[in-house]
């Protein structure tokens, strides 16, 4: 058995989740690193085409088929199977996505295996014979780095924390049917999936995110802040505030009581930068505001500041981004 | 209706103040607590399905005994009673030791829906929720943006935020459900809710009455250890640009330029 092991989530259609092409690529550098082997595993229905991906970032890949997971939420259902293979395990580290169906999965397992969970590594290091992940705390003020006191755990991984890098060649795919005996835990039901138009990408994964707040003014004003989004290949995000109000949808919620991002560039409009929103966003590699107050606390921590009307600084930045793209 | 909302104490972050203690633990002392506020829309849910079909609510938590402070807080909100469970061998607990300890303290109590916050600001590992269920059996629903309960069929319907939408997920009463804010604002305590809660009874348990073995959990067996911690390289210096907006769009597009973003 391997000693590193990265869970493979699969999307709707099937592929491989893009957060687990970015946890195979931390957790191969680790392993490489520490002479340890690793390996991947996807349970799914049909988890074929994604494990084959997976396959592409990992010498070995196991494809467990679970048909319960076409009918039941994902999480609990893999975390049985995956706490049956690594059971017997005396020496092994499970690396997983830290999204919604990564953090339930991660919790599920924790408690089925009595394994600890490091959450929410933004970087990982291998030092004497088992992992350590970093961690940013108390919103971005400070860094911890901590371990695991016995041989086994689970680290929960952030989305952008390493760029997803293929390995040099493919490596094997092993079928694998679940003949693990009947599931355990009691089943919930999928009545019915639904596909909502125009659902946005995830935040969490994109490399550039524009964001509104209050100082956008409604609904209409989220246009200029798509536009600015499409303009520079990202996607749109958005205070609590401006999610209370109803003018964009909750999962696009940055902050305390929504998602936690580290893209490359935040471009942040309208937003004063309180305390509940910077804890969500302030470990982006740049940030860029767009406010009318000079001592909206968001002037202190971004790296480059206009002060100015929104709405007359916005559609000029759009012009000169589309005029540069040419 | 009996629902139990798993309620933790933790320190204020808009008072900017957490800190590590010497131990390497967080300094709870240090700032002023808090409900947590992904919590506060658990507890605002069940506030709302007691409203519309009668019942009770009890908040759980695992907190220094000092919580009984916080919890008169989501009293005030209008929960029916309190139990905390407290011990000094919980000190530095993990989330493994935090799991096992909220899933003995539900086996003494009878209900119909577990709910809990998306995560703690604190830790924010967002783990616990899972790992409860599973200790308890019971049925787990998670990131509900709508909880529909039917007593007479003792099922829960919720709608789990999805990336691309949303399931419609059911299952058997009683079921353990995590809530988000999609479900909708909490209320503030009200001057006579703050009253009421400090008659409100809040019942302390220690490990043993729980019937939990002393040393299977709390920090003295903890999976996970701190190695070090420092403060982040801090930012440059900001860059304020005053110019018209065309000059402004100028600069911050040369920005991303130089950085390479585009």
């Amino acid at each position: 058995m391997a000693g590193l092991w990265v869970l493979g989530e699969v999307t709707p259609d099937g592929t491989l989740a893009h957060i687990s092409g970015e946890v195979a690529t931390l957790a191969r550098t680790l392993a490489e690193a520490a002479g340890q082997e690793v390996a991947g595993v996807v349970v799914a229905a049909d988890p074929a085409a994604a494990a084959a991906e997976l396959a592409t970032f990992l010498p070995r890949v196991l494809a467990v088929s679970e048909p319960a997971a076409a009918d039941r939420p994902w999480s609990m259902v893999a975390a049985e199977r995956i706490a049956a293979l690594l059971e017997p395990a005396t020496a092994e580290f499970m690396f997983v996505g830290a999204g919604p169906d990564g953090r339930d999965l991660a919790g599920a397992l924790a408690a089925m295996l009595g394994w600890g969970v490091l959450a929410n590594a933004t970087g990982a290091a291998w030092d004497d014979g088992s992992p350590v992940a970093e961690m940013s705390v108390f919103g971005g003020k400070l860094t911890t780095t901590s371990r695991f006191t016995g041989q086994t755990g689970i680290v929960t991984v952030r989305p952008n924390v390493v760029s997803a890098a293929p390995a040099g060649k493919p490596g094997s795919v092993e079928a694998v049917e679940a003949a693990a005996g009947d599931l355990s835990q009691p089943a919930v039901t999928v009545v019915e999936r639904v596909v909502e138009a125009g659902a946005a990408a995830p935040i969490e994964e994109a490399r550039v995110i524009v964001a509104g707040g209050r100082g956008v003014g409604g609904p209409d004003g989220f246009k200029l802040v798509e536009d600015l989004a499409e303009a520079l290949g990202g996607a749109v995000g958005a205070t609590r505030a401006a999610v209370d109000a109803g003018w964009i949808p909750y999962g696009q919620q940055i902050g305390q009581t929504g998602k936690i991002v580290k893209p490359q560039l935040y471009l942040a409009l309208g937003i004063s930068g309180a305390i509940q929103h910077k804890v969500g966003m302030q470990t982006a590699e740049t940030i860029v505001a767009v406010n009318r107050d000079p001592d909206a606390p968001i002037a202190d921590f971004a790296d480059l500041v206009v002060i100015g009307d929104l709405f007359a600084v916005g559609p000029a930045l759009l012009a000169e981004l589309r005029a540069r793209s040419g | 209706m009996h629902i139990v909302v798993l309620v933790k104490p933790v320190p204020d972050t808009a008072s900017g103040g957490e800190r590590l203690g010497p131990d390497g633990r967080l300094d709870r002392a240090a700032v002023p607590a808090v409900v947590n506020a992904n919590d506060e829309y658990a507890l605002e849910a069940a506030l709302k399905l007691v409203e519309a079909n009668g019942g009770e609510i009890t908040i759980v938590s695992m907190a220094p005994a000092a919580g009984t402070d916080t919890m008169r807080k989501a009293l005030a909100m209008g929960a029916t009673r309190g139990l905390l469970v407290t011990d000094d061998a919980l000190a530095g607990a993990d989330h493994v030791s935090t799991i096992r300890v909220l899933a003995a303290a539900l086996k003494g109590l009878e209900f119909d829906l577990v709910f809990a916050g998306a995560d703690t600001s604190d830790g924010q590992g967002g783990v616990v929720a899972a790992g409860v269920a599973v200790l308890a059996g019971l049925p787990y629903l998670s990131y509900a943006a709508k909880i529909e309960p039917n007593e007479a069929s003792k099922t829960v319907r919720v709608r789990r935020i999805s990336p691309t939408g949303y399931d419609v997920l059911e299952a058997p009463m009683p079921a353990l459900v995590v809530c988000t804010q999609a479900l909708g604002e909490p209320r503030y305590p009200s001057l006579k809710g703050i009253m009421a809660a400090r008659s409100k009874e809040i019942v302390t348990r220690s490990l043993a009455d729980l019937g939990v073995e002393a040393g299977s959990v709390g920090g003295a067996v903890s999976t996970t250890a701190l190695v070090g911690s420092e403060a982040p390289p801090p930012r440059a210096a900001t860059r304020v640009v005053r110019d018209t907006p065309e000059v402004a769009a100028k600069e911050v597009v040369d920005f991303l330029a130089e950085r390479r973003i585009i």
